[in-house]
């Protein structure tokens, strides 16, 4: 069961018309691709995706399942959206109230085992091992967790375990953490175990439904096996636009072990229909990530380049995440960016800047422009700043007035 | 819908001796181009775009690599229940003439018959261009032809296998057809695409067979010219006809210009293919490249000029690849130079190598080779 529904407030202009799973990563990719390729690769072939905030993008992109290999007959991704019912219909209130309102549809399939994923992580993982794992305790809830750095576990749910692995105790974002190790917002339940708790969380009206914050401190309570699986690797929260931006700039780091090469762990994603990128004489290109599609006539450093997107001639691109179909005019600097799609970045216009050259740190930070936004020729969007197209249409208005 | 009444039929094997090394072990279909396409993806994204909904290929050997690239058709969106894609292997037992595309019909006799369609749209995998076939078909019914040849003027390309060159009148009735003539200055050439009434075509297919005549262009098209309207349709867009190993480097090298990539690949007329689920190409620190194309899955950290490469191809440091086509899954280690070479799959050219051709005679790497 894939959460799908946030909104990704945190992400400001990206996910304004569009849910934090949709938003497009690494070139090709939107981050939804990441948990539906693991689940494919891992061998879990049914595959249940809770939709609720601006779901049209991601109700498109997963269509049928084809490219995940998730279109089989008795099996497959469904696009779960809450929906009427004869009694007591709801919005989803919360993961765990998600999950619940969709018990019938676990039920069609009688599985022994339900792994809940969230979409807001770039990670490859193999469920399998974890699932294994899960049998091998004979927990009743298995959490993967990761470690983190010390000074960063405040913005992590920590897991106090004891020797054995099991939890003792689950720190919701705590204040002085105990320990390093986050959960990754993964879990593996056993069903029959979690549909009692669901149930019970759901006729307890003060609860706020939420698997973090309710479900599993009311499992831990009750004494039940919950182990933490030790995962190690590659994995990111992208929840804001900082760390959007890391992931990104993590690809074009050799010494980063994430590899979307890996032959044996693809991640599948609908493909463009785009002849291959272009690189003109004029180009300078370097440690860059370029998808079909895309034509580059300027220079191009530490950079993410998604399809169809065009850099004229003398136009600098640098650090920055420029997403489908943008086009960069002459001249134009984008530096430390992230460039939403359809945009047009105007001849001369210079967007974000290096944080060497701001002097005041604190105003410095990724400069987000967002959909369908056409910066007029010259314009200068400073860093930190996040336009989207209202705001743009107010900003070029007082600008002529003056 | 413009071309629902047409039923496509495509040649996947024709002129093959022409480009010998490509096509040892697959057919003119699947001889990859243009760094992510094989060239039956052009013929195929053609037929889709302008409406065509049931494709016929025609094979008669090493087809292998051909079915392997098709699939079920799903990336043509030729996956369906009613019509879609239909591979049409020969029969056993048939006699092999030396021109057999006319055997290859009689063997296709059963679906030809069993499709309801009015038209029958016959073309070679042999010619890279994107046409609009509805345009073709207007024309066809406004000049009320039996039979409508798509062909270009200009001079006839080089090394062109048996070319059948049309004397035209001003109405656009084809009066005479030779085969292969001696010919100076500018001409009007087949491209090996028609349009014909699809009884028509079973007719005069019968008739060709009745008669033990097998020759397609000379038995079937030539003998009939004064006995039906036979219409020529002048394609003026960009089109390169695959009938040597220049005219393929030629023809991949003519991607890099603008226009001609706007022309073939328009967004609105778009050419699909099988799907790789490649991560985009990688570009390392050091990494130079001018006027390239540069497909998903490519790794380069070495330099790269006036060059397509394939899906999956590597590039290492210090290695200097120039004017060169490098196959998919092909890798040019560290410190090596390339020079008018055309690389096959999986080519592997290790360490400190130096590969020198010439433009009019780039050299061929077999696929699988270790140099």
């Amino acid at each position: 069961m894939l959460l799908a529904g946030g909104q990704g407030s945190r992400l400001g202009v990206l996910t304004r018309n569009l849910a934090k799973p949709a938003i497009p990563y690494g070139g090709k990719y939107r981050i939804i691709d990441f948990p539906l390729s693991n689940c494919v690769n891992s061998g879990i072939e049914c595959v249940g995706v809770l939709t609720q905030y601006q779901p049209l993008v991601l109700n498109e992109y997963i269509g049928s399942g084809q490219p995940w290999d998730l279109d089989s007959t008795n099996a497959g991704v469904r696009v779960l959206p809450p929906y009427q019912r004869s009694r007591k219909s709801d919005w989803y209130k919360g993961t765990a109230n998600a999950i619940y309102q969709n018990i019938p549809y676990i039920e069609r399939y009688h599985p022994d085992y339900v792994i809940v994923l969230s979409g807001d992580h770039i990670y490859k993982m193999d469920y399998s091992k974890m699932i294994a794992f899960h049998k091998e305790k004979e927990a009743d809830c298995t959490i993967a967790e990761i470690e983190v750095p010390m000074e960063e576990a405040r913005r992590f749910g920590i897991l106090n375990t004891n020797e054995d692995g099991s939890v003792y105790e689950f720190d919701e974002k705590p204040r002085v953490p105990k320990s390093n190790r986050a959960s990754m917002g993964i879990y593996v339940f056993t069903w029959s175990k979690l549909r009692k708790y669901l149930e019970a969380d759901e006729a307890d009206p003060k609860s706020s439904n939420d698997f973090g914050k309710d479900v599993l401190p009311a499992m831990l309570k009750a004494g039940e096996r919950i182990f933490a699986y030790p995962f190690e690797g590659y994995w990111k929260d992208v929840g804001t636009i900082g760390s959007l931006w890391e992931s990104n700039m993590d690809l074009l780091d050799p010494n980063v072990p994430l590899d979307l090469g890996e032959e044996n762990w693809k991640i599948y994603c609908r493909n463009p229909v785009m002849p291959p990128h272009y690189i003109a004489k004029s180009a300078k290109v370097q440690n860059s990530l370029i998808a079909e599609g895309s034509n580059v006539y300027g220079t191009i450093d530490f950079t993410v380049l998604f399809s169809g997107v065009s850099i004229a001639p003398g136009a600098v691109v640098r650090d920055s995440i420029i997403m489908p179909n943008t086009r960069i005019e002459e001249n134009a600097v984008v530096q430390y960016a992230i460039v939403a799609e359809n945009c047009v970045i105007g001849k001369g216009a210079s967007v974000g800047a290096r944080p060497e050259d701001i002097e005041n740190k604190e105003e410095w930070g990724v400069a987000v422009v967002g959909d369908g936004c056409v910066i007029p020729p010259g314009a200068e969007i400073p860093p930190k700043a996040m336009i989207d197209r209202d705001r743009l249409e107010e900003r070029v208005g007082k600008n002529a007035r003056k | 819908m413009r071309g629902n009444n047409v039923l496509g039929l495509i040649f996947s094997n024709v002129h093959e001796e022409k480009v010998r090394e490509l096509t040892e072990n697959r057919t003119m279909g699947s001889v990859p181009f243009g760094g992510r396409y094989c060239l039956i993806d052009f013929p195929l994204s053609n037929m889709v775009n302008s409406g065509i909904n049931k494709v016929g290929v025609v094979t008669k050997g090493n087809y292998q690599s051909l079915m392997d690239h098709l699939g079920s058709g799903k990336a043509w969106d030729l996956s369906r229940k009613r019509e879609g894609l239909f591979l049409l292997p020969p029969f056993e037992g048939e006699s092999v003439n030396g021109n057999s595309r006319v055997e290859s019909l009689s063997c296709a006799q059963a679906f030809l018959q069993n499709s309801k369609e009015e038209y029958v749209l016959l073309t070679d995998s042999d010619t890279v261009c994107n046409i609009d076939y509805g345009d073709v078909l207007a024309q066809h019914v406004k000049t009320r032809a039996d039979i409508t040849v798509i062909c270009r003027c200009g001079r006839l390309p080089d090394k062109i296998c048996g070319p059948t060159v049309y004397t035209v009148g001003p109405d656009g009735r084809v009066r005479d057809l030779l085969v292969n003539p001696r010919t100076e200055g500018e001409c009007c050439y087949g491209m090996g695409m028609m349009l014909i009434r699809r009884e028509l075509l079973i007719r005069l297919v019968d008739d060709c067979v009745s008669r033990n005549l097998y020759n397609f262009e000379r038995d079937l098209l030539q003998r009939n010219i004064p006995n039906y309207r036979v219409f020529s349709y002048e394609f003026k867009g960009f089109a390169k006809i695959i009938c040597s190993g220049v005219a393929y480097f030629e023809a991949n090298m003519a991607l890099m210009l603008p226009d001609v990539r706007a022309q073939l690949f328009d967004p609105s007329r778009p050419i699909y293919t099988r799907v790789r689920d490649d991560m985009p190409a990688r570009y390392g620190l050091g990494a130079s490249v001018s006027n390239s194309l540069i497909a998903d899955g490519c790794v380069i950290d070495g330099e790269v000029r006036n060059s397509v490469l394939s899906r999956g191809v590597r590039v290492g440091k210090g290695t200097v690849v120039e004017n060169c086509v490098i196959l998919q899954d092909s890798v040019v280690r560290p410190d090596s130079r390339l020079n008018y070479v055309i690389a096959d799959k999986d080519v592997l050219i290790k360490n400190g190598r130096s590969l020198l051709g010439f433009e009019s005679y780039p050299v061929y790497i077999a696929k699988g080779s270790v140099v």
